[in-house]
Order: C-alpha cells, then sequence, then structure tokens
C-alpha cells in the first residue's frame, strides 16, 4: 500500500469520525454523552491536524482543549441535573433562526477556504518544510521573532482577561468563615495542649479504685 | 507487497509488545516490591507466602481479580461505566510510545516527544472523571471532583517544569533533551543541577499527578472509602490498578529522562567501562524514582484538599514560573554547558 493512499484513508476516516462526533454532539439526549462527543471531535480533529504536519497545533489543541478546558466542562455539566424535554420545547420556534446562523458561518468559511487556496497558490510550499525543521520549531521562531509583539500583546489580554475572572468571581463574604494558613503555621503547641509529667506509679498508700469498690 | 506489510505493520506491533509486555510485568513486580517496602518500614514481613520470598503475590492477585464478577450499580451508565477504565489505561500505555531507553533504542522518535507527553497524561483524567460520574455513587462523584481539580492544577506546574527543561536543552525531542545533557563532568552535567527547584517541584507534581500519597485524596480511604473506583470490582478494577502504577514508573522515568541524564553515566565517560551510558543505568534511576514513591507513601500522612490545591497554585506554580525566568538567563548568558561540545 503505498503511503499516499494510506494518508487518504486515514484522513477520511478521522474526518469521518470529526463529523459524525460534531453531529452527536447536538443530537445526543445525554448532555455528558454530548461533552464526550464534543471531545472526540477535538481529538479527531488534532489527528486530521497531525496528518496535515501541524503537529504543535494538534499537541495544543489534545493539551489544552481535551486535557483542561473540556474536563472542567464535563465537571461543570456533570453537576448539573438538566430536564431534557424542556430544554427541546422551542426546538421548531428556533429553527430558522440556527438555520440562518448555520448559512452564514458556510459561507464564511468556503470564502476563508477560498481566500487561503489563492494564497497557497501565490506563497508557495510550507514555510516550516521548506526550512527544514520542524512545525513546533519554525513555529516558536516566528512567534518570538517576527510577531513577538502582537505575541505579547495577545498574551497581555490573556492575563488581564484571568485577572478579570478571578476579580469578578472572588466575592467577599462577611458571613462566611475563612481558614488562614499563615495563622495556622504560626500557631504555638504550648497554647493547644499541655503536658502533665506524673509518675508511673502511685504513691504506696493509695489504693487503685477498682469498678468492685467504687460501687455504693 | 507483502514485504512491505510485514516492514511497515508487523515490526512495529511487535515493538509496542516488547514495551508494553515488560511493563505489565514490570507492573506486577513494583506492586510486590511496594507491599514488600512497605512492610520493612512497617518493620512487617510483607508477602511471603506465595513463591519464593512471596515473588507470585502480583501473579496470584491477578487470576484472583480476573476470576471475580465484574458488578454493575443500579442505575449505573453502562457503557461510560466500562468506558471509564479502558481510558485510564489507554494513555498510560500510549505515553510510552516516545520514551527513548538509550540512544538508539525508541519506539517512536517523535520531534514534538515532550507535548505528545503531556497530551498524553492530561487524557487520564477523564478515566477517573467519567468512573466516577457513571458508577452513580457519591462517594465515587467526591473522588471524581477532588481528582479532577488536582490533576488539571499540578498540570500547570508540570507544564511549566518541563518547559524550563526545554529552554536549556532546546528541543521538544526526549533524546535531544538527554544528549543535551551529556558531557565530561557526569553526573554534574545533568539538568538536576541547573534546575534544582524545579526538578523537586516536577517530581511532587508527578505524585500529585498519579493520585499516589501524600496527595491520594482522589481514593481517600478514611474519608471517601476508595474514591473513583469504589464500585469497580475484578478485572475493571484491575485495569485501573494497572494504569495508576504504569503511571508511576513512567513519572519515574521521566524524572530520570528530564532530569538525571536518562540513559548517561553518572561518572565521567574517561573512567572507562562505568563511565559509559546504557539502558542500564536508565532503569538503575528509574528504580530510585520509583522507590521514593513507596517511600513517601510510608512516610507521609495524607494532605488535606485545601492544603493541597494551596500547594500547587501558591507554592509550586510561583517558583517554576520564576525558574523559567532563571532558565532562560542560564541559557541567554551561557552559565550551562549544553551537549558535548561545550
Amino acid at each position: 500500500m503505498n503511503p499516499q493512499l494510506f494518508q487518504l484513508i486515514c484522513f477520511y476516516a478521522f474526518g469521518f469520525v470529526t463529523v459524525a462526533a460534531a453531529l452527536s454532539v447536538i443530537t445526543l439526549k445525554n448532555s455528558v454523552h454530548a461533552v464526550l462527543a464534543l471531545v472526540l471531535t477535538f481529538f479527531s480533529t488534532a489527528c486530521l491536524w497531525m496528518l496535515a504536519d501541524a503537529e504543535f497545533l494538534a499537541l495544543a489543541l489534545i493539551v489544552v482543549y481535551v486535557g483542561a478546558v473540556m474536563v472542567l466542562f464535563l465537571f461543570v455539566v456533570m453537576m448539573l441535573d438538566i430536564d431534557q424535554e424542556k430544554m427541546r420545547e422551542g426546538f421548531v420556534k428556533f429553527l430558522p433562526i440556527g438555520l440562518i446562523v448555520a448559512i452564514v458561518m458556510l459561507v464564511e468559511m468556503l470564502g476563508l477556504i477560498g481566500v487561503r487556496a489563492m494564497h497557497a497558490q501565490v506563497m508557495g510550499a510550507d514555510p516550516a518544510a521548506a526550512a527544514g525543521t520542524s512545525n513546533t520549531a519554525w513555529l516558536g521562531r516566528a512567534l518570538y521573532t517576527q510577531y513577538l509583539l502582537p505575541f505579547e500583546i495577545a498574551a497581555l489580554i490573556l492575563t488581564v482577561g484571568v485577572v478579570a475572572a478571578v476579580a469578578l468571581t472572588l466575592r467577599q463574604r462577611s458571613d462566611m468563615r475563612h481558614e488562614s494558613a499563615s495563622q495556622q503555621v504560626s500557631v504555638n503547641p504550648r497554647d493547644r495542649i499541655r503536658i502533665v509529667k506524673m509518675a508511673a506509679e502511685r504513691p504506696a498508700g493509695e489504693s487503685p479504685a477498682s469498678p468492685q469498690e467504687s460501687k455504693p | 507487497m507483502a514485504d512491505q506489510l510485514i516492514h511497515q505493520l508487523l515490526i512495529p506491533v511487535l515493538y509496542i509488545v516488547a514495551i508494553v509486555l515488560p511493563l505489565i510485568i514490570a507492573v506486577a513486580m513494583f506492586v510486590y516490591w511496594e507491599r514488600k517496602v512497605i512492610g520493612w518500614m512497617h518493620v512487617r514481613m510483607g508477602p511471603n507466602k506465595i513463591g519464593p520470598f512471596g515473588l507470585l503475590q502480583a501473579f496470584a492477585d491477578v487470576v484472583k481479580l480476573l476470576i471475580k464478577e465484574v458488578i454493575l450499580p443500579t442505575n449505573a451508565n453502562k457503557f461510560l461505566y466500562y468506558l471509564a477504565p479502558l481510558l485510564t489505561l489507554i494513555p498510560a500505555l500510549a505515553a510510552w510510545a516516545v520514551i527513548p531507553f538509550s540512544s538508539k533504542m525508541v519506539l517512536s522518535n517523535a520531534n514534538a516527544g515532550v507535548l505528545y507527553l503531556l497530551a498524553m497524561t492530561s487524557l487520564g483524567v477523564y478515566g477517573i472523571i467519567l468512573a466516577g460520574w457513571a458508577s452513580n455513587s457519591r462517594y465515587a462523584l467526591l473522588g471524581a471532583m477532588r481528582s479532577a481539580a488536582q490533576v488539571i492544577s499540578y498540570e500547570l506546574a508540570m507544564g511549566l517544569c518541563l518547559v524550563c527543561v526545554l529552554v536549556l536543552a532546546g528541543s521538544l525531542n526526549l533524546t535531544d533533551i538527554v544528549n543535551a545533557q551529556a558531557g565530561h563532568k557526569g553526573l554534574f552535567d545533568w539538568f538536576w543541577l541547573p534546575l534544582l527547584p524545579v526538578f523537586v517541584i516536577y517530581f511532587i507534581s508527578g505524585v500529585a499527578e498519579t493520585n499516589r500519597a501524600p496527595f491520594d485524596v482522589a481514593e481517600g480511604e478514611s474519608e471517601i472509602v476508595a474514591g473513583f473506583h469504589v464500585e469497580y470490582s475484578g478485572s475493571a478494577f484491575a485495569i485501573f490498578f494497572l494504569a495508576e502504577y504504569a503511571n508511576m514508573i513512567l513519572v519515574s522515568f521521566l524524572a530520570a529522562i528530564l532530569f538525571m541524564g536518562g540513559w548517561l553515566s553518572p561518572f565521567p565517560d574517561t573512567w572507562g567501562f562505568i563511565g559509559q551510558g546504557g539502558f542500564i543505568w536508565l532503569f538503575i534511576k528509574a528504580f530510585l524514582f520509583a522507590f521514593m514513591f513507596l517511600w513517601f507513601r510510608a512516610t507521609f500522612p495524607r494532605y488535606r484538599y485545601d492544603q493541597i490545591m494551596r500547594l500547587g497554585w501558591k507554592v509550586l506554580i510561583p517558583i517554576a514560573i520564576v525558574w523559567v525566568l532563571v532558565a532562560g538567563c542560564m541559557k541567554y548568558f551561557g552559565w550551562v554547558s549544553v551537549g558535548m561540545g561545550a
């Protein structure tokens, strides 16, 4: 079997899994199953990107989205008790709006693919392959030299987003009790427990108080 | 045609078997070793009845688990309940594909090896969460929640430690990372010395990632009986067990490869026979790290949940971030020798 043909078969197999999983995200009744279908969608998308030699993007997709974001998603969905019948009530009513959004997205994507295809003819081959390095090494070099300023601006925006998210969710409630780690660590054992030295044996004159004797 | 098929399909499969089969046997012997070591630390004998010195104890346990019934709890989600053990095992085994055992012995010499490892280890948490949810049990769900939060938190610290190694080595390829630690000074050329705090953080995160004592709140026998796998029995439980121990051995191998020079010899290369590298060195180093897992388990009391979170987010991650900067300076000013050329 020649490699090109095998790669093509793999592409169609992964593509089929991606589309099937994406469809089941919106059709499955159980929301936990739907989240897992989304995980499968991401995973097979990563496999597709791997086929296209975009190894960094593929692994970053798995590490970031599958490994972290979707775990938190799953976490939240598991805790929710969603009434499926109620969720499906407005399906027919909202169908036209959904269809319009879908069509607009489809047109946008087709336009983008067309532009990219024209660009590819102008730009030529994959720059990483042309430079003779791996996709990851080339991406790193490009990000940290040619695109350093945009990259740093993006990092700054993300940091601001993190700080904002923490600031929005962190509410100081006066009626809640908190533990203070510094106070816990700086506790003096003498304040909590008193060790009393005692003789191991009773003095000779004192008789042990046995249960029989203590009975009236 | 048939020739090609054998070359492209059969030989990789044989390689995979040659890694996975010894790994499973290593897990069995590791379980025996754990019980022995903890027994000695408790001034007990440990297993000593089955086989010479109790060596066959782990195999007897495996047979016992395999012939037990797998019980499905009432109202459990059947599909996910049976899928969860496999979802923990498959990433645990798949991660071994990029581990270089010596300068030539590696199944897949992938360029993005470290990223692949991060991706595979981050997938393992799904098995735990789904096991907890699909069991339809309160204790299992609590264990899954704890585990998910813990694994995600410590993955960040671990990722930052890997960044330090990558900065110094200048490569994502594990073979290149080991080669970057080669030098004429033996063990003083390895990355543990310039990256000492990060090395400690990496190993602590590794213990937390594998949900082992003292970070084993996901199991927490005394609080939530056994956490996410409380409802599992028989072979399904055995698979969880296998995945956990395979992950422990993986973290030990990674600590040896990333910080302790992999297959390189700790002695200077002028010392003749013992100065030469070889896979035996990697196995000795990995064995020492694996032993530390057991040592921790026998020594430390379990951390409280909020203490684990504080340690991860407020201590380990800030130190690792600072050390990324330090590692960058080391690389930029050339304070660390990288590779044989230096």
